[in-house]
């Protein structure tokens, strides 16, 4: 557990300009690098992930904990949740 | 009879989006086995690309197929990108094509291949695959007589079991072991869907994909064609990723062997294709709201004049006697131009991939 005092690292994935399922593959993939409790920001562009990431994430046990839009660009917060053995 | 087994048994589903692999799920979850859901992405997938190109599509639902049906499920599911192994697929099929350029049979053995792959990798943790197929249905890989060739091509032989006619097929390993019920399993077979959508409604759900049909581009025919096209103009049969996503995007206009251009058709086409820009040769209109184009292949200086009076057809400015068009080459040269739009009717129709 972080102590509060830690400021938790965010890991970054870069999704621009791919086209879902694409970002959602690319989701899947980094996540299963990453622990439980971590925080992952993908950076997209489909409007199509704003739907498909968080089904991807309610599927599977994680959570989204923000999602922002500037434009065409989409911004994505995922904390992950328990990872597959 | 099951009560001596402590283990639960775990299924992997190929899972398309599709009714009847819902279906096909839903049955062997129902019986106890652990079922997690895997969906390939070959790159001609229907579902995602498309819907968030076209802003005329933007007020569809945007819902993933496969996705959805794994939430409808209760399951979890795993995409695999294939779409590099794929192309040998779609390139080069043993078994031939079906009625476009779709290489069903091939391409379900490739699946079932990756699926067993895949549950080899997770370190046998699984027991059996689960497909939604049904004896005598189209697509070409459901037919009977092409069943046995997918099982033994595939390797998964024993370990693949399709739910959904079953009963027709010789009992398969999990069957036999009592790991499935097989008296709960399904008969279906030919193409009457009735059978799919009634259990589909006595298993709860109301709402679900497309009953038939393709579950990729390759099995429609305009596509198919453009592909077609792609590959006879370089003389290969060959593709990349970018190129099969962009046979999905505006008009596609070929107005002989050098060159082909590709237009937007709306405002989603346009910021699609403006991703591109650096690595075609694209034209766009100066002098009034228009579309814009890239161009494929190896035009000469009439070839771009002419491109440029097509783009210029499908602009605002296409009354007008003479429009500003800008071009920006591969090899870093602008060229502005002043180019009368051509009439509709001066673009044959058989330039129209
Ligand atoms: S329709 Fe496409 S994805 Fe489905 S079996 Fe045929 S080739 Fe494969």
């Amino acid at each position: 557990m972080n102590s509060p005092s830690q400021k938790q690292q965010v890991h970054q994935l870069n999704a621009q300009r791919l086209l879902c399922p694409i970002p959602v593959i690319r989701t899947q993939d980094k996540i299963k690098t990453l622990n439980k409790g971590d925080l992952l920001e993908v950076l997209c562009t489909d409007p199509g992930t704003l739907q498909d990431i968080p089904t991807w994430c309610r599927i599977n046990g994680h959570h989204v904990v923000d999602t922002q839009q500037e434009d065409r660009l989409i911004k994505i917060i995922i904390k992950v949740g328990q990872i597959a053995p | 009879m099951p009560s001596s087994q402590i283990e639960q048994r775990k299924a992997v589903a190929l899972i398309s989006g599709g009714l009847d692999s819902m279906l096909a799920a839903k049955v062997i979850k129902d019986q106890g086995v652990h079922v997690e859901g895997i969906n390939f992405y070959t790159g001609f997938c229907v579902e995602g690309h498309t819907h968030a190109i076209r802003k005329k599509d933007k007020r569809k639902e945007k819902r993933n197929n496969a996705l959805w049906t794994a939430e409808q499920l209760g399951i979890k599911l795993h995409i695999i990108d294939i779409s590099e192994q794929y192309k040998d697929i779609v390139i080069n099929p043993k078994h031939g094509y079906g009625q476009n350029l779709n290489p069903c049979l091939d391409c379900k053995i490739f699946m079932v291949n990756q699926a067993q792959a895949w549950a080899w990798m997770e370190e046998n943790d699984f027991d059996f695959i689960i497909t939604g197929e049904v004896v005598g249905q189209r697509p070409k890989s459901q037919r009977a007589d092409t069943m046995p060739i997918i099982a033994k091509e595939s390797g998964a032989e024993d370990r693949l079991l399709r739910p959904l006619c079953a009963k027709n097929l010789p009992p398969t390993l999990p069957e036999r072991e009592g790991w499935v019920d097989r008296e709960r399993l399904y008969d279906f077979h030919g193409r009457n869907r009735k059978p799919q959508i009634e259990l589909a409604h006595q298993l709860g759900f109301d709402d679900f994909a497309q009953p038939a049909g393709g579950c990729c581009f390759l099995t429609d025919e305009s596509y198919s064609r453009k592909l077609a096209d792609l590959w006879q103009a370089r003389g290969e049969r060959r593709y990349e990723l970018d190129d099969i996503l962009l046979l999905k995007i505006g008009r596609h206009i070929r107005p002989n062997e050098r060159f082909k251009i590709m237009v937007s058709r709306e405002e989603g086409e346009n910021n699609f294709l403006e991703g591109y820009r650096k690595e075609f040769t694209n034209i766009r209109i100066l002098s009034h709201p228009g579309p814009l184009a890239l161009v494929d292949g190896t035009p000469n200086d009439e070839d771009l004049a002419l491109a440029a009076r097509i783009v210029a057809r499908y602009s605002q400015g296409r009354a007008e006697d003479t429009v500003e068009v800008q071009i920006d080459k591969m090899d870093g040269e602008v060229r502005l131009l002043q180019i009368a739009p051509l009439l509709a009717d001066d673009i044959p129709k058989a330039w129209f991939i």
